[in-house]
């Protein structure tokens, strides 16, 4: 049989040792980055269709900026912790980086004020106006769900079960968080290269 | 029954039938959703067929059914035509060959397949096809209401979808349809992370990629164009709801209604456009590609021959996978774009006709010189193969951006994607079903019904579809109400009459199909082990496999799917699960050597938390 032999390119391996949950966590974290890629990118076809006012950017996004950036570190820092087992440690990383969590979706709103004392609405004719405001609160009903899932592992972590032998769930909101901060330096980014 | 199987835990009716998380019932929920929408979406076309084939028709008769959708003069009212096609592309695309025939297939067959319990997580399994089920509710209301389903076609272009005083399908029919397909999209992804997370993560020991079936690879590759596409749609569909509810304009721009300017200015309709199709060329494939798995299998099965090109079909799969997403804008060539992107977009375009050729080239080389078993399976697939050719040659006409400025939405692209799409798709589900309905159901269809059924199907689907490549060329644009307003298209109405005859045949002709699938699941005859002598490794299971699949350990895979007529072997198939050391006397050379690894795989520790046995 003329044929190739693809059956017998590889021998035989075992599966993917990825833990199951944290591999759909990152397929979940591609349609996060496909959803705003599309936003992005409706941003950029909408820009080539009609000129882009300068406007001032919010202040308060820089100030919301750096808190995320900061937080993400206060987030990696339980993760070492919680690898070393020193639990009061974790609780306090784990609750610092709620707070300035909320702390960001707080700037987040003063961002959205100052845009409107400009007279940008979410409803006005100015589109790129709008869409600073689909960046933000979409980006934002993330970093909530993100809060969510933080305050689940600080509640756990409460319960003694966050050690160096139970990682995977601080893991997983690891990933999450730092993704969620990414997100926004990118957002953040494209914003300050288009106003 | 013979297996009742070794797990102890209670099962209620609830979490057996209707709250399981068991792949093979979810499976089922998914088939049956399915077909009840094909139903629905086929009548609908019964309904507009016959305002079309026959429009002096009175439709008295189906005031008990629409009501005052039709007119006093017994008509139908040409709102509700466009409303009826409208939900007939939805359901036919979204409900019935995107949920239908991949949320039952991979469903029922990735964890069987690949030698696994279950899916990675059943209860997002569960969740997945519970989201479906409302979405399918809420669609399904949004039929009744009173001023009609969404109204502006399938694509919902704005601005008919962002004014919801447009046209009265604009209204609560269109915000029902937004509501829907949020609850669809949910289900899609649900489903294709867990789809995904398997196929990698749970493949029993032996099972490399190289030895995964063909349907396994198209379910695979469907499920990853889904997570990347249907975001997408996400985003479009939350700056129409913006545009819709709080007044945005990101798609509106200098709108006049009654001759009164609308506040909003400043987006763009084609804005919305390009989003859609973003999702919506991949969306074709995430329908075909299933059922191009499914015919792979079943071709190569009944062909009793190796599937010709294994590596090929995977590389060409790929292939379409990555350029199904650079295409989208074939779709908008006569939108005003500048001519130089077009053609860009049509160079592309016609780039994945080669790997769509390389398939069908291997389809053919398969079957050729066979030992062909005609099964209705079969015969379903090669009807698939046949649509796919047909329909595929006339997308290289609609590929060609100045070609298109003639046949752009007009009846030629409803021929096109019908046959291609439409049709191959949902002859793939049919095979799908005839081939697997064993295994689902311990029990076989009946075959001669299964022969009627194809034959009528198959002449039917040709006797409805050619006729309107010769009106599309014509130049008459589809989702019009009628033909005989215009002198142009009068020479058109025996034709029209025709096709409207072959789809009533067609439609009436799947009554036989459900009559087989309903009688055969209680009163057909016992399914042996392995009906079709087939090598995948769902056949090593039980008649009727419990939860858990296998009773005792899962089977070790030695060799891939398709060693069909090996010449030295006894049999003409040899199963996934019969090692090497065993065939000496069908083995290639390289294979012996791999006698050396069996022992190996044999002492690998099976991980088996999580399914509670
Ligand atoms: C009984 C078999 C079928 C018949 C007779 C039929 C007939 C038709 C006709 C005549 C139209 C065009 C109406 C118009 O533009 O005025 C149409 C539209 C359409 N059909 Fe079908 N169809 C059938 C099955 C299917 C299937 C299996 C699919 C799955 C892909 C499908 C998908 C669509 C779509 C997407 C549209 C476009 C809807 C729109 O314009 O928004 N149809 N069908
Ligand atoms: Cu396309």
């Amino acid at each position: 049989m003329t044929n190739e032999n693809a059956h017998t390119m590889t021998g035989s391996k075992e599966t993917l040792s990825m833990h199951p949950k944290k591999f759909a966590l990152w397929l979940f974290i591609g349609t996060v980055i496909m959803l705003f890629g599309a936003f992005t990118s409706a941003f950029i076809v909408m820009a080539s269709e009609r000129a882009i006012q300068d406007i001032q950017l919010p202040g308060a996004l820089l100030y919301s900026t750096i808190t995320i950036l900061i937080s993400s570190a206060t987030m990696q820092m339980a993760y070492h912790y919680a690898k070393k087992d020193e639990l009061s440690k974790i609780k306090t990383f784990l609750t610092l980086t709620l707070v300035l969590g909320l702390v960001f979706l707080g700037l987040q709103y003063l961002a959205w004020d100052e845009l409107v004392l400009n007279n940008i609405y979410f409803t006005s004719n100015y589109v790129a106006g709008s869409f600073i405001y689909v960046f933000t609160g979409v980006h934002g009903l993330h970093i909530i769900s993100a809060l969510i899932f933080l305050a689940v592992v600080l509640a756990a972590s409460f319960k003694m079960k966050i050690h160096s032998k139970s990682l995977n769930q601080i893991e997983m909101c690891v990933t999450y968080w730092h993704f969620l901060g990414a997100l926004w330096l990118y957002l953040y980014i494209f914003l300050l290269l288009n106003f | 029954m013979d297996h009742s199987h070794d797990h102890e835990h209670k099962e209620t009716f609830i979490t057996k039938y209707v709250f399981s998380q068991d792949h093979k019932t979810i499976a089922k929920q998914y088939l049956i959703t399915g077909i009840f929408w094909a139903l629905i979406g086929g009548a609908m076309s019964i309904i507009f067929r016959l305002q079309l084939g026959f429009p002096d028709m009175n439709l008295e008769f189906l005031r008990p059914i629409l009501g005052g959708w039709i007119t006093p003069t017994g008509k139908l009212d040409p709102e509700f035509y466009l409303a009826l096609v409208t939900m007939h592309g939805t359901i036919m695309v979204f409900f019935v060959l995107t949920a239908g025939l991949s949320g039952t297939f991979s469903n029922f067959l990735i964890p069987l397949q690949i030698g696994a319990r279950d899916m990675a997580s059943g209860f997002l399994n569960m969740l997945s096809y519970w989201f479906f089920f409302l979405s399918s509710v809420v669609m399904f209301i949004s039929i009744f209401i009173p001023t009609g389903p969404a109204s502006g076609g399938w694509v919902i272009y704005p601005p008919l979808s962002a004014l919801p005083q447009a046209m009265s399908g604009s209204g609560l029919g269109m915000t029902l349809w937004l509501v829907a397909m949020v609850f669809f999209i949910v289900s899609i992804l649900l489903g294709g992370v867990n789809y995904i997370t398997t196929i990698i993560n749970l493949r029993t020991r032996g099972m490399s990629f190289s030895k995964l079936p063909l349907t396994i690879w198209s379910f695979f590759l469907t499920a990853i164009i889904g997570l990347l596409s249907f975001p997408v749609l996400v985003a479009a569909a939350l700056l129409l709801i913006f545009d819709r509810t709080f007044g945005t304009s990101f798609y509106l721009s200098e709108i006049f209604i009654n001759g009164e300017a609308l506040p909003q200015m400043g987006g763009s309709p084609i804005l919305f456009q390009h989003l859609f199709w973003f999702l919506g060329h991949p969306e074709v494939y995430i329908v075909l590609l299933p059922a191009l798995g499914i015919t792979s299998e079943i071709i190569a099965t009944n062909s009793r021959k190796p599937i010709f090109g294994y590596k090929a079909m995977i590389i060409s799969m790929l292939g379409i996978t990555v350029l199904s997403f650079i295409v989208w804008a074939h779709h908008m060539f006569v939108t005003g774009m500048n001519p130089f992107l077009g053609s860009i977009f049509m160079l592309l375009t016609l780039i994945i006709a080669i790997p769509s050729a390389v398939k069908v080239f291997n389809y053919l080389t398969t079957l050729w010189k066979g030992n062909i078993v005609f099964t209705p399976a079969m015969m379903f697939s090669i009807g698939l193969v046949s649509f796919f050719i047909s329909g595929g040659l006339t997308g290289i006409f609609l590929g060609n951006s100045a070609i298109d400025i003639q046949l752009h939405d007009t009846y030629f692209v409803v021929a096109h994607f019908h046959l291609v799409m439409g049709s191959a798709s949902f002859f793939g589900m049919l095979a799908g079903v005839y081939h697997w309905f064993p295994k689902m159901f311990g029990r076989m269809m009946d075959s001669k019904l299964g022969y009627i059924h194809f034959w009528l199907t198959f002449a039917g689907v040709y006797l409805v579809f050619f006729p309107l490549h010769y009106i599309g060329i014509a130049g008459f644009p589809r989702r019009y109400y009628s033909f005989t307003n215009f002198d142009a298209f009068n020479m058109f109405t025996d034709l029209n009459s025709l096709v409207s005859i072959a789809a009533i045949v067609t439609f009436c002709a799947q009554f036989i199909f459900l009559f087989n699938f309903f009688y055969s699941m209680f009163r057909g005859k016992k399914a042996p082990a392995n009906p079709w002598r087939s090598n995948t490794i769902e056949w090593t299971t039980p008649r009727v496999p419990g939860h858990g699949n296998w009773p005792g350990e899962i089977p070790i895979v030695y060799r891939w799917p398709y060693d069909y007529s090996k010449p030295g072997a006894a049999e003409d198939f040899i199963l996934q699960t019969v090692p090497f050391s065993e065939t000496k006397e069908s083995n290639l050379p390289h294979e012996n050597e791999l006698i050396a690894e069996e022992e190996e795989l044999k002492n690998m520790k099976v991980e088996e938390e999580s399914h509670g046995h």
